[in-house]
């Protein structure tokens, strides 16, 4: 699969033509072209200079209340600062730059640096990355800002599924190619990868969000075997984009100290993203959705799923677009969001039964934009999750409403 | 003016959302139709301790880092007890030994549990040759604090070793050797410096305490102050679970409430406990019991309802799994209390799994596959109009 992938990403390499941004550093106004990508999403943010230093600085916060219950408990009014996520750019040279975000979640329960890597432009369609990337699987991870978003909570298949946001270090290339309304593009890293806790952490589940609680992987790999990410994308202005990603590594320590401890256990993951704006009505709707193989060892428990799958879909509607308040590019839309994710896709062993262990939510929204760079959002919020077995699902249902605004 | 209107009307909007929040969210299901939930009368500080039991029952799950294995059965208390339920296929135990009452000749081999699970790079244990086994579905956990707190004498009332009354049942206690860990509650019974077993499928275990510590050693591979010893190496460890939160986790399943039996009025549900009753179904699963002393107030001196005598029965050939615990034979099971049965599907993923080992998937199967002691009453069953049989699984499903 992963050659099918490199070769079917070679191809469009030889295609491509992409070029640098080269006005990033300046303060731009949004993107009209249309012919952003999701890949494009770490640059494609408002920045700030300050007179003709070559740095430019960026940030965004997200805070909100919420009122969840599940199954007659609650845990009353919560108000929450999600995250502060500080965005450091820099013009080195005329086809180098440099990013770095830095992300302050839960008030300062979690710091981390999401994204440190520079950039170098060989030729337009061979561009170099190296540094702390996000892999780039499937289309939230990298276009993950909470401003573009109209719901205060992050997909849960980027989050409990997908382990958004992932970020490593390692390096690789990327390219695009514009050809009239079309643009098509690539990315490949290596970098290091997941840990033996994607299958031993206390979730009770196989989940790869729970490596991200190694932070030695910024300093060395676990098992000296490299992730292997890559992501294939086109769009066609009018139309849609979609992408396709895969990402492929082993996970567990087979070898130790010049002993073999065990065989290469592989992890692999394939998500499909799509999004588009249906002309006329300016309905924004966009998907994603993966499917995750794990090597799990047949003598452990089958609570920790071998497979697993999971997406979800955003259906965004603006509803009024004219000036409210005195802000002047005021927008008003309507949204909703369906989830699905399923943690462990098989049957018992024992009975033949479905393993269950799925999550689904639907979450109508309405949100209004001040301005281009600002969201204020209010959700209601309905989740059904099932037990491994199957049991009667717990239900969570409530409010939330809050803020994102990048400064 | 219509700006200012507009923005009175968002703020309304949002202030009667906050207020009506709460109508907006999931009831809470009714008491009776789920097994979690304390008993009533507890203190401040007991809730507290209920709470951290609940959590370390429920939501923590172990790790090889917190001590898991190396070999196991399930990472968490609440794999096996879904909602504090039945246990499923799925995490159903073995546990191997010998036949006899001679004691268990295989703990050097990994008895008496086998773990069938293991971390990455170990293997689970197998049955080692000669040794005979039994498979055990795990069992709710409701309204255990009641069954500990029945005083031995009132076991040893009821127990028929003889049967004396000669109708063909007699009921006896396990004798048990007790861990040195244990405190005697007053007025404890003795023989042969043994004492009562009242948990378990063989009653094996004294109390709670010696359940769930030997449930963290047994099914997880976690040593505590209790059960020291690691189940791979056999060799002394520190602690892996604290003291504390062992204790918690007991209190938690002490103060479990009793589950609530439902529609105790219908006319079904009525008629089929009297087809029950004369069906001598109760004679072992007594419909009612009496605590005794309980340093836990709101469980000392209560009258319950479990349809359990708490004793050993002979259950026949087709239950006699050929292996044993302690002075129990391999024909013979503790009876299971039955309250809580229509509800078991809940924590079972929608299918009942009966019987010791959840070979049963309906109540008819699990009442059919009675024999030794049950026989006659299996066979009152087997004569009934099939409404009668209906009426007396309504009960059933009741409890």
């Amino acid at each position: 699969m992963r050659i099918f992938v490199l070769y079917f990403l070679c191809i469009i390499a030889t295609a491509a033509n992409a070029q640098i941004d080269t006005n990033l550093l300046r303060r731009e106004p949004k993107d009209t072209t249309g012919m952003k990508l999701n890949m494009d999403a770490v640059y494609n943010r408002p920045f700030l200079t300050v007179g003709k230093l070559p740095v430019a600085l960026g940030g965004y916060l997200e805070a909100n209340w919420q009122h969840l219950g599940t199954d007659g408990v609650t845990e009353g009014h919560q108000f929450q600062m999600k995250r502060m996520t500080l965005f450091v750019a820099s013009g080195i040279g005329h086809r180098l730059k440099f990013l770095s975000e830095i992300e302050f979640e839960d008030g300062t329960k979690e710091i981390n640096i999401e994204f440190a890597a520079l950039d170098m432009e060989i030729t337009p369609l061979l561009n170099f990355r190296g540094g702390i990337i996000m892999n780039p699987i499937g289309a939230f991870n990298q276009n993950h800002d909470g401003p573009k978003w109209e719901f205060i909570d992050r997909p849960t298949s980027a989050v409990q599924l997908l382990p958004a946001t992932y970020s490593n270090v390692g390096f690789g290339v990327y390219g695009k190619k514009y050809q009239k309304d079309w643009v098509v593009a690539y990315e490949a890293y290596l970098t290091n990868g997941f840990d033996d806790k994607i299958i031993d952490n206390n979730t009770g589940r196989t989940s790869l969000p729970a490596t991200k609680l190694n932070r030695d992987r910024f300093e060395e790999s676990f098992n000296g075997m490299p992730l292997a990410t890559a992501k294939a994308a086109v769009k066609h202005r009018k139309i849609a984009e979609v992408g396709v990603s895969y990402m492929s590594g082993v996970y567990n320590k087979f070898e130790d100290d010049g002993m073999t401890l065990d065989r290469k256990r592989k992890v692999e993951v394939i998500a499909v993203d799509a999004n588009s704006t249906l002309p006329g009505i300016n309905t924004f709707i966009t998907a994603e959705w993966a499917w995750i193989s794990v090597d799990v060892p047949g003598t452990y428990s089958q609570q920790y799923g071998r497979r697993q799958q999971g997406g979800f879909a955003d259906i965004v509607q603006p509803v009024y677009s004219k000036p409210l308040f005195g802000f002047e590019q005021s927008e008003v839309n309507i949204a909703c969001r369906l989830e699905y994710v399923d943690w462990n896709v098989g049957t018992f062993d024992q009975t033949g039964d479905k393993i269950s262990d799925h999550f689904m939510s639907v979450v109508p929204a309405i949100s209004w934009r001040p301005g281009p760079q600002t969201v204020i959002r209010l959700n209601y919020r309905y989740n059904l999750q099932t037990d491994l077995l199957g049991n009667p699902a717990s239900k969570t249902a409530g409010f939330q409403a809050g803020f994102s605004s990048y400064f | 003016m219509k700006r200012v209107v507009i923005i009175f009307l968002v703020f309304i909007s949002a202030v009667l959302s906050v207020i009506s929040c709460k109508k907006l969210e999931p009831a809470a299901p009714a008491d009776d139709s789920i097994l979690d939930g304390p008993v009533e009368g507890l203190t401040t500080a007991q809730k507290a301790m209920f709470l951290r039991g609940d959590v370390a029952f429920n939501d923590e799950v172990f790790t090889a880092e917190t001590g898991l294995g190396p070999l196991f059965v399930a990472t968490s208390c609440a794999s096996c007890h879904a909602g504090d339920g039945k246990g499923h296929p799925f995490t159903t135990l073995t546990r191997f030994g010998q036949s006899d009452s001679t004691g268990n000749h295989f703990m050097a081999m990994g008895a008496p549990q086998l773990q069938n699970r293991a971390l990455p790079g170990h293997e689970p244990e197998k049955i080692p040759a000669g040794a005979r086994s039994a498979k055990f579905t795990p069992p709710a956990n409701t309204g255990m604090g009641f069954i500990e707190a029945v005083s031995d004498a009132d076991l040893l009332a009821i127990a028929d070793p003889n049967d004396a009354d000669g109708d063909g049942i007699s009921g006896v206690v396990n004798w048990i050797n007790i861990k040195s860990y244990i405190t005697l509650q007053p007025g404890y019974a003795t023989e042969n410096g043994k004492c009562i077993g009242r948990f378990g499928k063989k009653s094996g275990a004294h109390n709670l305490l010696q359940q769930t510590a030997g449930a963290y050693n047994q099914d997880m591979g976690i040593t505590s102050l209790y059960e020291p010893y690691d189940t791979y190496t056999g060799l002394e460890t520190d602690p892996e679970v604290s003291t504390q939160t062992l204790q918690d986790v007991v209190f938690y399943l002490q103060t479990l409430k009793a589950p609530i039996q439902r529609n105790k009025t219908n006319p079904d549900v009525m008629k089929g406990k009297e087809l029950f009753l004369q069906a001598d179904c109760g004679k072992c699963h007594k419909p009612e019991l009496r605590t005794g002393y309980s340093p836990i107030a709101p469980l000392a001196n209560q009258t319950f309802y479990p349809y359990t005598d708490l004793l050993l029965h002979d259950m026949g050939p087709g239950l006699d799994d050929g292996y044993t615990e302690g002075n129990a034979t391999s024909a013979e099971w503790r009876t299971p209390a039955l309250w809580g049965l229509g509800l078991s599907k809940n924590a079972q993923g929608g299918s009942y799994f009966l019987l010791h080992d959840g070979r049963a998937t309906s109540i008819e199967q699990a009442i059919l596959l009675h024999g030794g002691e049950a026989t006659v009453s299996r066979e009152k069953y087997s004569a009934m109009p099939e409404t009668d049989k209906k009426k007396l699984r309504t009960f059933l499903e009741s409890l």
